[in-house]
């Protein structure tokens, strides 16, 4: 008698040591140095957990962490409702809704440092469009300077540069709404809203999961616009997670705390992106699936 | 409830239409009658499906009007025209229990929260639910879906109409009597004009006081389904109703005989034809199989438990012959009758009107 | 050969899907799985094709369990309700596509598939997509894919149920003449009890996970074992009686008795409980020579051009009854129907079969 086939292992076997060399292998060094000191040359001595227990009483990691979570929040509480705002006003069909979706998608394809330098020079005062049009008009706008200038600029170009994510997506579970389902609305005379409501979001549950989900998973891990745009600045005012890990491990060369920082990252990743999904689908389980 | 008339009403899904191929529904004048149940039946694509989003407003139509009481609604909403419409598959809102979704036309309209209750329950009832009102709609099956739907359509008893679009599709045999059972009851109690369209004969013949069967784009027949059975106006009718369809042999009219394979018979009654096709068209059930008339051979038989339906060849012809249960079916050769009255005769596929019948007109 | 079912069950979670199941199918039968939706029989196809796996049981070919089989390996086609071809491919492309699977020479797969696309009558479509046809021809063309496999065992899961009612009735008639020829053993699953009288060969009636009865169609129809069995096998749904056997007397309805001969019943019959099932074509409106006459009401009348379908109310029953003609009738009025005893099947209190009615015994 023939057993289960066990063929299908070694066609995952490629895969499994791509991961192995892609991700495994560097987080294992990465684990290697946060649990060792070394002065340089090579020479390292066992620390022990001694810089997670650093890290977790550094002022400066925390701080980095809040600002990280607000940026995060802001963006998701900016980026999914104006996406799905623009996914319902985008043309169902036709030459426009082609159209519409070339231009949504272009932010998507300009690289990250591209957008940041975009922007550094779109609000600089002296020759920036945007910059220059709100120094005209009496107000007193420098990213470079101002907190809430710095961080009123980074947002907006978040928002940018990731809404038309949101929108296809979103976009892509409205068009796979049957039209019977509009027609029946109509004959119930069901009001604009309640549609939105009733067919439209239950519909679109399961893609604003994905879209959610991958907009904190990359704005969690945000750094070359806002390091290409603020450097940071000012002060710390826009330094998020990973610009702080970056000038922890590079600046200082302090290899063992940014080791221990950056494996606490990764875990603060999981761990929410975790919570998430499973507070989504299990929403999805109790409304009965999109 | 209305009188729904259509008047010179056509349609095309192209902007330029150069022939009369290019309309998905020829030109059409007709007056569905306030109060009583139609169906439109016809195979896919023969437009029938577009004419139900016309009368519903769902779809505007490219040429003519559409009055609902003499009252001109071309160009007005389904929801202004007030009718109420069931799809072919299931529309229930996913994230409501089966109370909220039979409620939701009641309390879009304002109604008050004591009548919506008293009518969800009777609609709940009559659906068979009324056990499981406060269940999601979301995980309940297909049929259970369906019949929250019909619900939503049932609900609302001030409709000038309730349109149905293929409503059992997706329901099993034996549910389908009970809810068309509802139906026609719903139909008699409350007396909506009701339009059901459908490829399936049956739903169609036993749901509607009169079918409207439909082909290419045409209306070939409004009829009771008595007319359809006996006097089918169109060969296709003859085909589409009736299950095997009507047989048709090429004829030669002699006034009141015809010769059929070399075999001349008496018709009953006397016809006057042109120069076209002429033929012959029997329903299955008005043939005898015995010792007398045209002789054939037995080909299959085919035991359906309440009848057998037997394949006969007869002059290189095929035919079917419907023989009841407990009746002998010969076996090899055996000779065809036809039933008096059950004869039909066609020129170019169009039915030709016995003589007597034209002079009593 | 022959596929054998051995015990086979099928449970997912606390659900039982398939019920410990016998079956032995036959080499060049033509096997019909009857029951409503849910019944099991797209359950029961699975386990057959090798999609799924068993929880208990085993399922063999020959003499060969091929149980953990996987189905690349089993040499099954199988046919859903939707109409599921390659969109970009010609339909002669579709039809070839598992014989280049199988990497057979171009000759052969060039006489096959003319040959197929001939049975099927796809000939002039052959340099068509599938998405060009119509449901009727799209369907031909699943079809054919199915049957140019030259496959074992051929799975259909309601292929016409999607399909017009005329071009099912075409396509209908003409299955059993492609099987007849295919020599394969053909799965065949419906809701509709008139299908399965038609494509005939043997029948399986499913309800709730269970095979109720397996045998010969007509014989399942005339004879069936259980008054489940029946109801799921009679469309319109059989109607049915409730009685008591009180010596000579049988009691029915509201306290209402008639001699036991009123249903061709034995006296010798045990008392007790017993259900008295019948079929719509078996109640008329006129009285005749020892038939039992039943008062009822009226509800509703369905005319279907040559027959009368009247939804009848016995002291609570819902009965059908299906008469010759075209009658006007009044509902509400009070309604006698008549019934010969030779029709009646007699079920006990647990619903198997005491007494098959006699005029299906002669027939």
């Amino acid at each position: 008698m023939k057993t289960r086939n066990e063929k299908a292992w070694l066609l995952v076997l490629p895969v499994l040591i791509l991961v192995a060399f892609s991700a495994v292998v560097p987080l294992m060094t990465v684990v290697n140095y946060s649990v060792q000191d070394t002065f340089g040359n090579n020479v390292f001595f066992w620390a022990g957990l001694e810089w997670f227990d650093e890290m977790l009483h550094s002022e400066r990691m925390w701080n980095a962490l809040v600002r990280q979570l607000a940026f995060s929040g802001i963006i998701l509480a900016i980026e999914v409702p104006l996406g799905i705002f623009v996914a319902l006003n985008m043309p169902k069909k036709g030459a426009w809704s082609s159209l519409c979706l070339v231009l949504m998608a272009l932010p998507l394809l300009i690289p990250w440092n591209v957008v940041g330098t975009i922007w550094q020079i779109f609000g600089r005062v002296d020759i920036g469009l945007l910059g220059h049009t709100l120094d005209a008009m009496g107000i007193d706008y420098n990213y470079t300077q101002g907190f809430y200038a710095a961080w009123i600029t980074v947002i907006a170009m978040d928002v940018w540069h990731w809404t038309s994510l949101v929108a296809l997506l979103a976009y892509a579970g409205l068009r796979s709404i049957p039209d019977a389902y509009y027609q029946a609305a109509r004959i119930d005379q069901a009001s604009r809203w309640s549609v939105f409501r009733y067919i439209e979001l239950p519909k679109m549950r399961g893609v604003l999961t994905i879209a959610i989900l991958l907009r904190f998973m990359d704005s969690f891990k945000i750094y070359t616009e806002p390091f290409v745009l603020t450097g940071g600045g000012p002060g710390n005012a826009t330094t998020f997670l990973s610009i702080d890990l970056v000038k922890m491990a590079l600046g200082q060369f302090d290899l063992g705390p940014a080791a221990a920082f950056s494996l606490m990252y990764f875990l603060v990743i999981m761990v929410i992106s975790y919570v998430f999904y499973i507070v989504m689908t299990n929403l999805d389980k109790q409304e009965g699936g999109a | 409830m209305a009188e729904i008339t259509l008047d010179k009403l056509a349609h095309t899904y192209l902007s330029e239409p150069r022939s009369a191929d290019d309309f998905a529904l020829q030109e059409m004048n007709h007056v569905w009658r306030d109060g009583e149940a139609y169906a439109l039946l016809g195979p896919s694509g023969c437009g029938k499906s577009t004419l139900l989003n016309i009368i519903s407003g769902l779809l505007v139509p490219s040429h003519g009007r559409v009055l609902f009481d003499g009252r001109d609604v071309t160009a007005l909403s389904t929801a202004e025209r007030n009718i109420a419409q069931v799809f072919q598959f299931p529309v229930v809102y996913d994230t409501m229990t089966v109370r909220e979704n039979l409620a939701f036309p009641l309390k879009n309209r304002g109604l008050p929260a004591a009548e919506i209750a008293e009518r969800v329950g009777r609609v709940g009832r009559m659906i068979g639910m009324e056990g499981g009102l406060d269940r999601r709609a979301a995980g309940l099956t297909a049929d259970a879906k369906q019949k929250i739907s019909l619900g939503r359509g049932m609900v609302r008893d001030d409709v000038n109409a309730l349109l149905f679009d293929e409503p059992l599709t997706v329901i099993d045999p034996h549910m389908k009597w009970e809810l068309r059972t509802q139906l026609k009851q719903l139909h008699r109690d409350f007396g909506h004009t009701m339009i059901y369209v459908t490829h399936d004969q049956t739903e169609a013949l036993t749901f509607a006081d009169r079918v409207v069967v439909m082909n290419d784009g045409v209306v070939v027949q409004i009829g009771t389904p008595e007319e359809l059975f006996e006097r089918p106006r169109h060969t296709f009718v003859g085909y589409f109703i009736g299950s095997p369809g009507m047989n048709l042999f090429e004829a030669r009219i002699e006034g009141a005989r015809a010769v059929v394979a070399g075999t001349r018979f008496d018709l009953g009654r006397s016809y006057t034809t042109g120069p076209g096709r002429t033929q012959i068209g029997v329903r299955p059930e008005y043939i005898r199989l015995g010792d007398h008339g045209l002789p054939a051979r037995v080909t299959r038989v085919e035991d359906v438990g309440r009848h057998r339906i037997v394949r006969l060849e007869m002059d290189g012809q095929e035919l079917a012959a419907v023989v009841p249960e407990g009746r002998p079916v010969p076996d090899g050769g055996t000779h065809v009758q036809f039933v008096e009255g059950g004869v039909n005769v066609y020129e170019d596929d169009w039915r030709v009107t016995p003589d007597e019948e034209r002079e009593a007109a | 050969m022959t596929l054998t079912l051995d015990g086979v069950s099928k449970v997912v979670g606390d659900a039982t899907h398939i019920h410990p199941t016998d079956l032995r199918l036959e080499k060049g039968t033509m096997n019909v799985l009857l029951g409503p939706t849910n019944a099991g029989k797209t359950s029961l196809m699975r386990l057959m094709a090798g999609l799924d796996r068993p929880s208990a049981g085993h399922v063999s070919w020959e003499d060969e369990d091929v149980t953990n089989r996987r189905v690349q390996e089993r040499n099954v086609a199988m046919v859903y309700q939707q109409f599921i071809n390659y969109p970009t491919m010609s339909v002669r492309d579709n039809i070839a596509s598992p014989l280049r699977l199988k990497g057979l020479a171009r000759d052969e797969i060039e006489a096959r598939v003319g040959r197929t696309a001939e049975l099927m009558k796809l000939t002039p479509m052959l340099d068509r997509r599938p998405l060009e046809l119509s449901g009727g021809q799209q369907q031909r063309c699943a079809l054919a894919r199915a049957l140019v496999k030259d496959a074992g065992l051929v799975l259909l899961d309601e292929p016409l149920a999607n399909l017009d009612y005329k071009l099912r009735e075409e396509l209908r008639a003409e299955i059993p003449r492609i099987f007849a020829e295919s020599g394969a053993i053909f799965v065949y699953a419906t809701t509709e009890p008139e299908e399965a009288l038609l494509l005939g060969g043997r029948c399986a009636t499913l309800w709730q996970g269970r095979v109720t009865q397996f045998d010969d169609t007509p014989l399942v129809y005339r004879r069936p074992a259980d008054a489940t069995t029946a109801r799921v096998f009679s469309d319109p749904p059989m109607n049915f009686l409730e009685i008591e056997k009180r010596g000579d007397d049988l009691v029915y309805g509201d306290q209402r008795t008639m001699p036991v001969a009123a249903l061709g019943l034995d006296e010798a019959l045990a008392d007790g409980h017993y259900t008295a099932g019948f079929r719509p074509a078996h109640l008329s409106l006129a009285p005749q020579e020892g038939a039992t006459r039943f008062g009822t009401t009226l509800q509703v009348t369905e005319i279907t051009g040559s027959e009368t379908f009247v939804h009848l109310d016995h002291d609570g029953d819902r009965w059908i009854g299906l008469v010759p003609g075209v009658r006007e009738l009044e509902p509400g009025a009070a309604l006698d129907v008549h019934l010969e005893p030779r029709h009646v099947y007699l079920f006990d209190a647990d619903g198997a079969l005491v007494r098959p009615a006699p005029y299906a015994e002669a027939a």
